[in-house]
């Protein structure tokens, strides 16, 4: 997958988890924890949603570099070597 | 209609999952009613087949109500009435099937029973004592009773209009009236726990590090979807050690502690954007970690989606509440009534902790306990947290 398709795939688990919340305007630096109202549970179901979309199993010792959409990002892109799409 | 709790006066039968002539089996859903706090699938607690459908989508009705009639096999009793309350308190033993609930004092019945005050409270407000459910001694209405109907009622005065369903602008007014439904329900309910359960509040620190080095280990063996996070273990831990005091598992009713046979752990769930229920891990204490966890998952999604079921609004003998994940050091909890005990989670925080003269960091939780003095008392509250801190130094026995 590529960072793009990584981070919609991101997005998408988020919105199912907290639906209410305005992704649009989701600083990708931001603390998601803190920016999207998520507790452990909610996390751990982000962690499931994306292994389904990925098969990247993501160690709980790894949560914490999973802290905002851009590390998200780039550590899935890392786990599965994927590239971004030029342009 | 179905009492989902002592909060819960009146509901609305959204629409009917079943027809006359249909086979029905204990646990099949068989309505969806809409209360206050959400949307509810009513199961049905006996097998048979549909008789008749009494009421119509649409029709607001108060807590009692009978909503259909189910026949049941031959050599059963000849009819069943759907939607009386299940006894609250105490909820049926899991061994035994649980069979119909007698159906509840009829509103019209020959004389109420309530106090000189309820009736005078009752002319104040302008509440029919007809309309409402007595909790007091034998069934008597209490003033707590009318002012909680009054609540209700004017929670639910405006009922949703069917015809907006489905439509953003009727969703948005919908999840609106609704979200102003809920906070005046649990308004009522904590006024009503604070005016007449007599709280006592113990609080304990728990070294969490052999409880959490264990989980780890153990989480690396599971896949990802059937890990465990600490809440599971707390659950569960409250659930034994409850076992050892009972004292704290059931209900208040009619002037007495009516203990449970049952350990239905009621986890209070934040919802979103705003509100809050508490519904039912039915039998915590016989659930194995693993499957504890996934009920866990389930229950939390499913009351976020608002597809909870009725026995899971009605069963629950005691609550547990975690606001550690909001950085909560200690919860001061409220009694969900008719229960009398609940349990608070703080944040799980690594601190200095002394044992045999040696001062060292360790993960630890502050544990709360508020109990209800007409059913239990400080010692014996004391001994709770005590099993508590046991039970989680010895994870791999949960």
């Amino acid at each position: 997958m590529t960072k793009d398709e990584l981070r919609a795939l991101a997005l998408r688990v988020l919105g199912g988890i907290a639906p209410e919340a305005d992704l649009a305007t989701l600083d990708p630096g931001a603390d998601l924890r803190e920016w999207l109202d998520l507790d452990s549970m909610d996390f751990l179901n982000f962690v499931v949603g994306l292994h389904q979309g990925t098969g990247i199993d993501v160690p709980e010792s790894d949560y914490a570099r999973l802290s905002t959409l851009d590390d998200c990002v780039a550590y899935l892109a890392a786990a599965s070597g994927a590239t971004a799409r030029p342009g | 209609m179905p009492s989902l709790g002592a909060d819960m006066e009146s509901g609305t039968l959204v629409e009917w999952r079943v027809k006359p002539g249909d086979r029905v089996r204990r646990g099949d859903i068989v309505a969806l009613i809409d209360t206050d706090k959400a949307e509810v699938e009513v199961e049905i607690f006996v097998d048979g087949v549909v008789e008749e459908l009494l009421v119509a989508p649409g029709a607001k009705l108060p807590v009692g109500t009978i909503l259909a009639r189910i026949r049941e096999p031959a050599g059963a009793a000849a009819s069943t009435p759907i939607g009386v309350a299940k006894p609250v308190p105490p909820p049926p033993p899991a061994a035994a099937p649980a069979k119909a609930a007698p159906p509840l004092p009829a509103p019209t019945g020959p004389r109420l029973r309530a106090s000189p005050l309820a009736r005078r409270v009752a002319a104040e407000l302008g509440v029919d004592l007809a309309s409402v459910r007595g909790t007091g001694e034998g069934g008597a209405i209490t003033r707590a009773d009318v002012e909680g109907a009054r609540a209700s009622a004017a929670s639910t005065s405006a009922p949703p209009a069917p015809a907006l369903r489905g439509t953003p602008e009727g969703d948005a007014a919908r999840a609106a009236e609704r979200a102003l439904a809920m906070r005046r329900t649990i308004a009522a309910a904590m006024a009503r726990s604070k005016r007449e359960i007599p709280h006592y509040y113990l609080a304990t620190r728990i070294d969490l590090g052999p409880a959490l080095r264990w989980m780890e280990a153990e989480n690396l063996r599971r896949p990802v979807t059937e890990r465990l996070l600490p809440a599971a273990l707390l659950v569960k831990a409250t659930a034994l050690a409850l076992r050892e005091v009972p004292e704290l598992n059931g209900s208040f009713a009619s002037g007495a502690f009516v203990p449970s046979e049952s350990i239905h752990v009621g986890v209070a769930v934040a919802l979103r954007p705003a509100g809050l229920v508490a519904p039912a891990l039915h039998h915590a204490d016989r659930l194995s970690l693993g499957e504890l966890m996934a009920a866990l998952r389930d229950l939390v999604r499913r009351a976020r989606a608002g597809v909870l079921r009725s026995s899971e609004l009605s069963d629950a003998t005691v609550t547990v509440t975690n606001l550690g994940d909001q950085g909560v050091d200690t919860v001061f909890a409220v009694i969900h009534p008719p229960q009398v005990a609940i349990v608070g989670f703080g944040r799980v925080r690594e601190e200095p902790w002394a044992e045999a003269g040696v001062v060292g960091a360790r993960p630890t939780v502050t544990v709360t306990l508020a109990g209800d003095h007409r059913a239990s008392d400080g010692h014996r509250g004391g001994l709770f947290l005590s099993a508590m801190g046991r039970l989680l130094r010895s994870p791999e026995a949960l």
